[in-house]
């Protein structure tokens, strides 16, 4: 007897032609109202839209990674912080213009600029960096621990290890990075006034364009060939290793792709919302952004990106009139949908089939504990 | 194949889509909008509607939960006397969640969403540096109640806590009056202590004073054996201490531990109010100094009934502190220029703004109309074992403030 | 010389706290595979419970500081067997759901805390008998420490005659090598993870005690704590209570060391490459538990 990591409820492979074009009609439910958003919406709504789209992409390498790979990342924020630091350092230095240092050094007592920050200075190195970068770090932190079998939890609380440190880093170089404050005062997009409504609009477009492309892809990659053999890892790794396949490969490619995803997230947020510091991309942040994924409902990419949608749609709705209310919400999400709905709002859809059939619940306390640590 | 060219038709249609919708985008570097002097924001019909941004969870609400209490009291006494240019001013309360971009995210909606006349809020130097964009993107007033490190003036934020000159400065001179003339440094890890303590270094350096070691902890730190001794090798007469909320409680209570007294080694804080006193426990900070501009038991009419009025207001186990009465004083200073520039328009605020004076319960401070700073008066006190802080030495009146240190030789080059 | 005599002692004194925070987590990591977030918050449970005694108690601290650390070993214990029973339970064989459902859990707790206690940090008074310390060849030797120091080894001695020595102890052990074995030898699986998530816990509001008498006492000290804990028991390996005692104390070392050669910041990074530098060595943590299971 074996139970898998997740729940045999939430889908894996082989999964019905119903549910398919289910699923199909979300996309493109959600796929028009992207679209007439920018119609409906005042600027600043769309603005957060924006943002929330941006977190979108995360959650779908969120969902790659953990849904699909059985990989939970707690530490996303890491790579999506690579990558924003990555495009803000760029903006910057865009701003700045040759020869001078962005404002934030002269208050640190940096006169020239540093050497790590010269490359960003084209930008031809630091929008492929905002997405390589992610992917690199986490294809070496991967292939250190996939190699030597560390999983399960023990990846996670790594993760989140990564995360923590990250951020010390981060505050403590406070003249390459701009400490706690992080990089603010972003005004411009490769010439582009970030203040004029019109160019908000088309950030706005560019960001929903590429978590288009961002989910498509994914798409097309969790059906392939790789990525039934990721669920086939995520299912069974020591299956997959006797039938001769390396399952450390296929992690580390799913891992490294979640995090490049977390990267152009970050890269297309700076923009989008001017800032980027290292408050978001700690160990509490990280943890919110798994919430995201587990709500829409994890292994469907359509879950992940209305699930980061809807959550911070919340958050923001909800602190607006409650503040303190936010934490009791966010505490009880984890602990409702995890613990009772583990399939999220995409298991919504078998409800009516459930209630039909009267399925008896899977017996909780399986044998394959120590498979997952 | 059938299912992927039915994605790529799904890409087709939803670029085209966008496309169309881009066709709205444009190149130009001249868009934000022309100062209008006529309008008002805030003000319709009988009621003007101000903004609150504080931290009302997370970390930071430790601090700012206080401050936006005496920020309502303020509102609710100004308009228990007639409101400003006769109308009811109400309140927008936001919260910013001790997250940077959500409180950049949280001034734009104040602005855009509620039109407020001006937004009072902000704590950690962080918060305000990523509000400050927006409040200049949108011409909006910001009023900022904070000590902060200095070398800023926004056209469009109010500071009304001190800038270094009015408080780091007059603890320093303090000390070298003390005869303390080694100092340690510590602080937290991040942009106040380390510009604060650059300030100090070259403060040193002109005064003839020695700085034997500068130590900076991770914010939230909680393990200060390893630093008490690096205290302890160096042998400093005293320590200047920037160390941010509950690093102060760890950094007391262990520095008592280790057998350090006030009395053998005195530490000066700039962060330690009389909120932050009951958290560390009045028995492990008793004798160690503070520079402030504000005590609870500063000894002016109006802090006597500020402090009744706060306390009635909030409870009576309450304190008030520094960044609390900053807090309650912006308000007022806001409503006496509106009320000069009869109008709440940004523009016509800020012209009125330079040389109106309070009578705050600090003493009487005045704005200075070109770095949007006001002029306090520098205090410095001796924490007591009942967790209020006595007066010791004063500047004998308000310092101006000089937020880029340019009246102090030694700082030049400083920013 | 004096200088290393002291960072070694900081070591062992930071090593400590990371041990007397961890020790639960042996039993509820180690043991049940649960990794609960909400550790941290039974920790803060423990330091407020010693400030609630305080408050009935007056200033009669020498006694309460014992009374609180019995009561709050009974008042966390029971908030772990509450969270047991009614999520943890539904969740075995899920240790990446339970992890975030206790996530979700803490929020909560963090947010109680904060609306009972208010968000400012509260003030436990350290009895007399704790201030101040002796000092030995230069180096000063704070009472606080000593007694944490003390109140560890108590508290590991205990946990190793109580597993060693006693039937429901090695019933504990039996369950953790070989969970379906034991469950066929006749030993109440679900009673021995009951006593076990008690203990743990439980263990967890010792910790928050000890740390009144050194840190903040606010709604998110066990948030501070709690990421170190879990390193600590990755490092030792699952549920061996040897391994966590050396990579506390190993840990604590390293970080003492390098903070003093360099800076506090730099420090907690040098010990996460140890970390993964480490679990490339030896994957499975110091003390490795060999089963027959099949991975």
């Amino acid at each position: 007897m074996r139970t898998s990591l997740l729940d045999s409820r939430v889908p894996s492979i082989g999964q019905s032609r119903r549910e398919a074009i289910g699923r199909r009609v979300v996309f493109a439910v959600v796929a028009a109202l992207v679209l007439v958003a920018p119609l409906l919406l005042s600027d600043f709504r769309l603005n957060l839209l924006a943002k929330y789209l941006c977190f979108a992409i995360l959650a779908v390498g969120i969902d790659l990674a953990w849904g699909y790979g059985g990989m939970l990342t707690l530490g996303q924020g890491a790579f999506f912080g690579l990558g924003g630091y990555a495009m803000a350092m760029h903006l910057k230095l865009a701003e700045v213009g040759a020869g001078q240092v962005p404002d934030f050094m002269s208050w640190s007592g940096v006169e020239r600029l540093p050497l790590l920050w010269k490359p960003f200075a084209y930008p031809w190195f630091a929008i492929p960096a905002a997405v390589l970068i992610p992917m690199g770090v986490a294809a070496l932190l991967g292939s250190l621990v996939f190699r030597r079998r560390v999983r399960g939890a023990y990846f996670a609380i790594l993760t989140q290890a990564l995360a923590a440190a990250f951020v010390i880093l981060l505050i403590g170089q406070q003249g390459l990075t701009g400490g706690t404050n992080g990089l603010t005062n972003v005004h411009t997009l490769f010439g582009y006034d970030l203040n004029d409504p019109a160019n908000r609009r088309l950030l706005y477009v560019i960001t929903a364009v590429a978590l288009g492309v961002v989910f498509l892809l994914t798409r097309q990659l969790v059906h392939s060939r790789f990525g039934r053999l990721l669920m086939a890892v995520r299912d069974g790794e020591g299956r997959v290793r006797f039938l001769g396949y390396n399952p450390t490969t296929v992690k580390v490619v799913a891992f490294s792709l979640a995090a490049g995803m977390g990267g152009l997230a970050g890269a297309l947020f700076v923009p989008v919302v001017g800032i980027i510091s290292p408050a978001m991309l700690g160990v509490v942040a990280s943890l919110e952004m798994v919430i995201w994924v587990a709500v829409g409902g994890r292994g469907t990419l359509v879950g992940a990106v209305v699930g980061a949608v809807l959550v911070n749609y919340a958050h923001t709705t909800l602190s607006e009139r409650i503040p303190a209310g936010w934490l009791y919400v966010q505490g009880a999400l984890f602990i409702v949908v995890i613990a009772f709905a583990p399939g999220g709002l995409a298991s919504l859809r078998e409800v009516p089939g459930k209630l039909r059939r009267r399925a008896p619940q899977p017996a909780p306390g399986g044998a394959a504990e120590l498979e997952a640590a | 194949m059938k299912k992927l060219t039915r994605s790529r038709a799904f890409v087709v249609l939803a670029v085209a889509g966008m496309l169309i919708a881009s066709a709205c985008g444009s190149k130009s570097k001249t868009t934000s909008a022309p100062a209008n002097t006529d309008s008002q924001p805030g003000v319709s019909g009988d009621t003007i509607k101000v903004g609150i941004l504080h931290s009302l969870s997370g970390t930071m609400a430790i601090s700012e939960v206080s401050v936006k209490d005496a920020e309502i009291l303020a509102i609710n006494e100004l308009n228990a006397s007639g409101g400003v240019l006769g109308k009811k001013v109400v309140p927008v309360v936001e919260d910013g969640a001790s997250d940077w971009p959500t409180f950049a995210e949280k001034a734009q909606k104040l602005i855009s969403v509620d039109n407020v006349a001006a937004t009072f809020g902000g704590w950690t130097s962080a918060s305000r540096k990523a509000m400050l964009p927006v409040f200049e993107r949108n011409k909006a007033l910001l009023y900022y109640p904070v000590q902060y490190e200095g070398l800023e003036a926004s056209p469009y934020i109010f500071y009304t806590g001190a800038t270094t000159n009015q408080q780091i400065i007059p603890g320093l001179d303090y000390l070298k009056s003390q005869g303390k003339t080694k100092l340690f440094l510590l602080g937290s890890d991040y942009v106040f202590p380390r510009t604060a303590n650059k300030e100090i270094k070259a403060y040193a350096k002109a005064n003839g004073m020695d700085i034997v070691g500068e130590e900076y902890t991770p914010l939230g730190a909680t393990e200060y054996t390893t630093i008490i001794n690096k205290i302890k090798e160096a042998k400093p007469q005293a320590v200047f201490n920037t160390l941010n909320g509950d690093s102060n409680v760890a950094f007391f209570k262990q520095l008592k531990d280790a057998g350090v007294s006030s009395s053998d080694l005195p530490v000066l804080s700039v962060s330690v109010a009389e909120e932050e006193v009951r958290g560390i426990g009045p028995e492990n900070v008793a004798g160690h100094l503070t520079a402030w501009n504000y005590y609870q038991t500063t000894d002016t009419p109006a802090n006597n009934t500020f402090v009744a009025d706060y306390k009635k207001a909030t409870g009576q186990n309450r304190v008030t502190d520094d960044p609390v009465e900053a807090g309650y004083l912006q308000v007022k200073l806001w409503a006496a220029e509106v009320t000069k520039a009869a109008s709440t328009n940004p523009e016509k605020v800020k012209a009125a703004a330079g040389g109106i004076t309070f009578d705050a319960p600090e003493g009487p401070v005045t704005v200075n109309g070109e770095n949007h700073h006001i002029s306090k008066t520098a205090r410095i006190g001796v924490i007591q074992p009942d967790g209020l802080i006595k007066e010791v030495w004063n500047s004998g009146g308000p310092i101006q403030p000089d937020p880029f240190l340019k009246s102090y030789p030694w700082a030049t080059g400083l920013s | 010389m004096h200088v290393v005599l002291s960072q070694l002692f900081a070591g062992v004194s930071v090593g400590s706290i990371l041990l007397l925070i961890a020790l639960g987590l042996v039993f509820t990591f180690g043991q049940m595979n649960v990794i609960n977030m909400a550790h941290g918050e039974f920790i803060m449970a423990g330091a407020y419970t010693s400030y609630v005694l305080q408050g009935a108690f007056g200033t009669t601290v020498g006694q309460s500081l014992i009374l609180s650390v019995l009561v709050a070993f009974v008042v966390a214990g029971l908030m772990g067997v509450v969270l047991e029973a009614t999520l943890i339970r539904r969740l075995y064989g899920r240790p990446l759901d339970t992890l975030l459902v206790t996530w979700g859990v803490s929020l909560i707790l963090q947010q109680l805390a904060r609306d009972i206690f208010g968000a400012p940090n509260v003030d436990v008074r350290a009895p007399e008998w704790l201030r101040g310390g002796p000092t030995l060849i230069g180096v000063s030797l704070p009472w606080s420490r000593l007694f944490i120091i003390g109140l560890v080894f108590a508290a590991v001695a205990t946990i190793w005659v109580f597993l060693n020595r006693l039937p429901e102890g090695r019933r504990m052990r039996a369950v953790t090598q070989n969970r379906q074995l034991a469950s066929c030898s006749g030993v109440a699986t679900d009673r021995v993870d009951r006593t076990t998530f008690f203990i743990g816990s439980g263990l967890a509001g010792i910790a928050g005690v000890a740390l009144t008498l050194l840190g903040p006492i606010g709604p998110t000290l066990g948030t501070n704590y709690v990421v170190d804990a879990f390193l600590v028991v990755v490092v030792g390996g699952l549920g061996q209570l040897r391994g966590a005692v050396i990579a506390a104390l190993a840990l604590g070392i390293l970080n003492s060391f390098v903070e003093y050669g360099t800076q506090a910041s730099f420090a907690k990074v040098v010990v996460f490459i140890a970390i993964v530098a480490f679990l490339q060595v030896r994957p499975q943590g110091l003390v490795v538990l060999r089963t027959r299971s099949l991975t």
